[in-house]
């Protein structure tokens, strides 16, 4: 970074200079783009509170909760983390080996939907 | 600042696959950011497993119970001149929380520009904004606690785990906003203090913004499963 003089004024970068030069010169994104994910995430709260209040219930609430959790999951990771302006090699190395839990959530349900079927049985006896 | 060098030194990557092969397989560092935000974001993914195994434990404790399971929409609902509004402190909270990420990511805005005054202000107010999340927190384990009977061994309600599971997976995530709150106030008087103008860079207040930013995205997962599901 010796090459940003500390008189240089701020100065909103082109397209192609944030792609280019990314984190070696500081992420110089207008203001504006992180006001407009902040207003998403406002509006995907809401949508998702609007969910509990008007008490919706089955498979529409719940795919309506991960859809709008997953929307507002990836604005946080891609803008707000800049994970979007990342190079693919960390891109790979930090959003990959989570795929890992998803092997663990799907054995624990299986094994809970088991615990509770002979729980169930026990109990009625 | 030999360390700069290195890494405006290098080279734009080839795009696609090949570039992610010409960057692990080369003698040479692998990610081309500062060491410090590499081992954020691996520190980060360390995080992310502990708070999906906890998760994932509620999960299978929720549905291996045959106890019926307490409903957080009446449990944590609040009574606003004599209507039963649900989840509405929760909601609050969930605001408090993003309007902190959005302050956090306008710090690091202006730390690369290298603006002092504005990033010092933008971090106190996040900082400010956590530390109203932590005392909205006390105050709803309060009212759990105090007038809704629930306890880690049981409740009134329902299913024994749900306490148990709450106050795990909600104090857990209390104590990294908590822990925030000082690293963010610590960063930000370095900030005012001319510190990392005289380093020559900002990146540490983009470091601290990321673990700011998992905090608030670990609240949308528990948003979600805890209070919505």
């Amino acid at each position: 970074m010796n090459d940003v003089t500390t008189s240089e004024p701020p100065r909103e970068p082109t397209a192609v200079e944030t792609a280019d030069q990314g984190h070696a010169e500081g992420l110089q994104h207008p203001i504006r783009i992180y006001l407009w994910i902040w207003a998403l995430l406002f509006v995907f709260s809401a949508f998702s509170y609007l969910v509990d209040y008007f008490q919706l219930h089955g498979m529409l609430r719940w795919s309506l909760i991960i859809l709008f959790m997953l929307v507002k999951a990836g604005c946080i990771v891609a803008i707000f983390m800049h994970m979007r302006w990342e190079r693919l090699a960390l891109k790979f190395a930090i959003l990959i080996p989570p795929l890992c839990l998803l092997i663990l959530i799907g054995f624990m349900a299986v094994e809970g939907a088991h615990t509770f079927v002979t729980r169930w049985g026990a109990f009625a006896r | 600042m030999a360390r700069d060098a290195s890494i405006t030194g290098q080279p734009a990557a080839a795009p696609g696959l090949g570039g992610v092969a010409a960057d692990w397989s080369g003698d040479k560092q692998a990610f081309a950011v500062p060491w410090g935000k590499a081992m954020m974001w691996i520190f980060l993914l360390s995080d992310t497993f502990i708070f999906t195994c906890f998760l994932t434990s509620y999960m299978n404790v929720r549905m291996s119970t045959t106890a019926t399971w307490p409903d957080p929409s009446k449990v944590f609902a609040m009574q606003i001149a004599g209507h039963e509004i649900p989840l509405l402190l929760i909601a609050i909270m969930t605001m408090v929380l993003i309007t902190s990420s959005g302050t956090m990511a306008m710090a690091v805005n202006f730390g690369y520009r290298r603006n002092r005054a504005k990033t010092t202000a933008l971090m106190l107010a996040t900082a400010a904004l956590g530390a109203t999340f932590v005392s909205m927190q006390a105050f709803e384990w309060t009212h759990a606690i105090l007038h809704e009977g629930v306890r880690p061994w049981g409740n009134p309600m329902g299913a024994a785990q749900f306490g148990s599971t709450f106050f795990m997976i909600t104090g857990f995530h209390g104590l990294h906003v908590s822990a925030g709150v000082i690293y963010l106030s610590v960063v930000a008087r370095r900030v005012w203090s001319g510190f990392y103008d005289r380093k020559g860079s900002y990146e540490t207040v983009e470091i601290a913004g990321l673990y700011w930013h998992f905090v608030d995205l670990v609240w949308i997962f528990i948003f979600a499963f805890i209070y919505l599901w």
